[in-house]
């Protein structure tokens, strides 16, 4: 019996010839991503009482969560976190504007196919579209690991989601992942490893992979990945700071023992939606068409990339809004917000009514811009609908796909985007 | 670690998440655990903070801590005086943070058989839960996890090893 994608990465980086799933292993990751909490990182690390970091090469971080500081605290944590990495000599600093952690890591060139790379953030699964296995983790072992660098993992099962088929016009990657998530719960890979693969993944742009592995995180995944192929080798290209070695791309065996295959043709998939306040609330989009909107948001770590912002650009060219709505479109990096400059989307979205934010999490995660109010309704292309999630619990979240927001913002309504 | 938890139950369903355990509205903005209690479970269900007792125990169906892997939604439950956690499966990071934090986490079904405000029972070593309509047995945790959580969370754990280490083969601190 051969090895799933999981088992043959731990048991590199782990030293051994093979691993089982359910074993555990220490291994050395190959990078360390924190963000905006690393300013409570570092307090942890202080606790242990080391010194110095293991290997300060490993460390990433980049501001993105609250940016710019919403207030004087936030502005402290971020102070703390500037001089935290200039004492430890922590070279790889990303400055706020830069944009969100996910995005900005393989950007910068800190992700490549088999690398080992932690991050103290959920959607760390994110990495996963590069052939990385990539898992989130807590902040106090995002501590340890800095005393240490290492970590314990459990060697997770594997699931193999084989997706086929032609996605139909305005119907995305991230229509079926939340078709995935709607059918497997939000716990139907808990601890496991996610393989996503089939024709209409290997179709799909490197954006597109990376909103698969992070909402993988959303049914429990400890990661998710896409096997290495020559877009991931082009989008790669000039980023990495060395030439990738010989036989660092990791495949699973043809035989590998997966605990279930799923397989799904996505021929006839229609737009998906997420009603409120569960991820795996799942339904057609024409199930709730017609539901009133006061807010729109396309960004976050899951839709703010350049494909996404065209998908809405799309739609939303040479019309406005409707009366009464607000359009946030906030691009998930600096460099994906030039590319839209250049290509003139910016100018399309806000001639549209969009009010643009800059890059970061914005209001994903409630805690500083387009926060709602009581008896709002928010639809969004982020990853979580939990109540509460956008600063109040008495509004309410739908997720879907940029073309299915835009659409929505364009009427005043949820939307098909297929009927526009 | 006691092995040996006796407390008054406060019962929750499946799935229930980080963001209403400790709203992200406070994530960055509160640091002091003791406040950080104050928030907890705010969004689920506001009794909770204002009547949770030192050494009452929480009780939940699948999935509990999903979502975002934010520590304080462990922090919180701590500092709040939670003795344990007996659901019928956690989330992995949040399983992480809670063996990372010394809080002790049990998965059985002791949900089917017990209502909040009863008591209920851990026994460790005998692997049991003891609830007033049933007995539930847990799989216990793997050494290298009970290791940690015997040291009273990772970073006790994290000092010991070092210590060990400075003897003879410390990391060598970086320059
Ligand atoms: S965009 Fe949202 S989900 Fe993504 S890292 Fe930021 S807060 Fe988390």
């Amino acid at each position: 019996m051969g090895f799933t994608f999981a088992q043959k990465v731990l048991a590199r980086k782990a030293g051994l010839d093979q691993v089982v799933p359910g074993q555990i292993v220490t291994v050395r990751p190959d990078r360390l991503l924190t963000h905006d909490n690393t300013a409570a990182i570092a307090r942890e690390f202080a606790k242990i009482g080391v010194q110095r970091l293991a290997d300060p090469a490993m460390s990433v971080i980049i501001l993105d969560h609250v940016v710019p500081a919403a207030s004087e605290t936030y502005a402290r944590e971020h102070q703390e976190t500037r001089r935290f990495a200039s004492a430890q000599g922590i070279t790889a600093f990303y400055e706020l504007g830069e944009g969100i952690c996910h995005q900005v890591l393989p950007e910068k060139g800190h992700v490549w196919p088999g690398a080992l790379i932690v991050g103290s953030d959920s959607h760390t699964t994110t990495h996963g579209a590069f052939g990385a296995f990539a898992v989130g983790i807590g902040r106090t072992e995002a501590a340890a690991v800095m005393a240490t660098g290492e970590i314990w993992l459990r060697v997770p099962e594997s699931l193999r989601i084989v997706v086929n088929g032609a996605l139909p016009p305005r119907v995305s990657a991230k229509d079926v992942i939340l078709r995935i998530i709607g059918d497997l719960g939000a716990d139907g890979a808990d601890y496991r490893s996610v393989e996503f693969d089939g024709q209409t993944v290997r179709d799909m742009s490197i954006a597109g992979r990376m909103v698969l592995c992070n909402m993988a995180a959303e049914m429990g995944a400890k990661n998710g990945v896409v096997l290495p192929d020559d877009k991931t080798r082009q989008w790669l290209a000039g980023r990495l700071p060395l030439p990738l070695g010989e036989g660092e791309e990791i495949y699973p065996d043809a035989d590998a023992a997966y605990e279930r295959v799923i397989e799904y043709d996505v021929t006839a998939l229609a737009p998906q939606v997420a009603r409120p306040h569960r991820v795996d609330n799942v339904v057609e989009v024409t199930a709730v068409a017609g539901t009133r909107i006061d807010q729109a948001l396309i960004g976050t770590c899951t839709n703010g990339r350049l494909e996404d912002l065209e998908a809405a650009a799309e739609i939303l060219r040479g019309h406005h809004i409707a009366p009464g709505v607000r359009l946030l479109v906030l691009p998930a990096s600096r460099e994906v917000l030039l590319a839209a400059l250049h290509a003139g989307l910016i100018a399309d979205l806000v001639s549209a009514g969009a009010t643009l934010l800059n890059p970061g999490c914005g209001p994903c995660l409630g805690a500083h811009q387009g926060c709602m109010a009581p008896g709002e309704v928010t639809i969004s292309t982020a990853n979580r609908n939990f109540k509460g999630r956008m600063g109040c619990k008495e509004a309410e979240i739908y997720l879907a796909s940029p073309a299915t927001v835009a659409a929505s913002a364009l009427t005043g309504m949820i939307t098909d985007p297929r009927a526009i | 670690m006691q092995t040996v938890i006796t407390g008054r139950v406060w019962k929750y369903g499946d799935d229930v998440n980080t963001d209403v355990i400790f709203p992200g509205k406070y994530t960055y903005s509160i640091s002091n655990p003791q406040e950080m209690a104050l928030h907890a479970l705010e969004d689920l269900d506001p009794d909770f903070a204002r009547n949770v007792r030192p050494g009452d125990i929480i009780v939940a169906g699948r999935n509990f801590g999903c979502g975002s892997s934010r520590e304080q939604a462990v922090t919180c439950l701590k500092a709040a005086g939670v003795a344990a956690i007996v659901a019928k499966s956690f989330a992995r990071i949040y399983f992480r943070n809670c063996i990372n934090q010394g809080l002790a986490i049990v998965q059985c079904d002791a949900a089917d058989s017990v209502e909040s405000g009863e008591e209920l029972t851990v026994d460790f070593a005998a692997g049991t839960v003891t609830t007033p309509r049933g007995e539930h047995r847990f799989p216990s945790l793997s050494p290298e996890v009970m290791d940690i959580l015997e040291a009273g969370g990772l970073i006790p754990y994290v000092q010991k090893k070092l210590q060990i280490g400075q003897k003879g083969d410390a990391p060598a601190p970086a320059a």
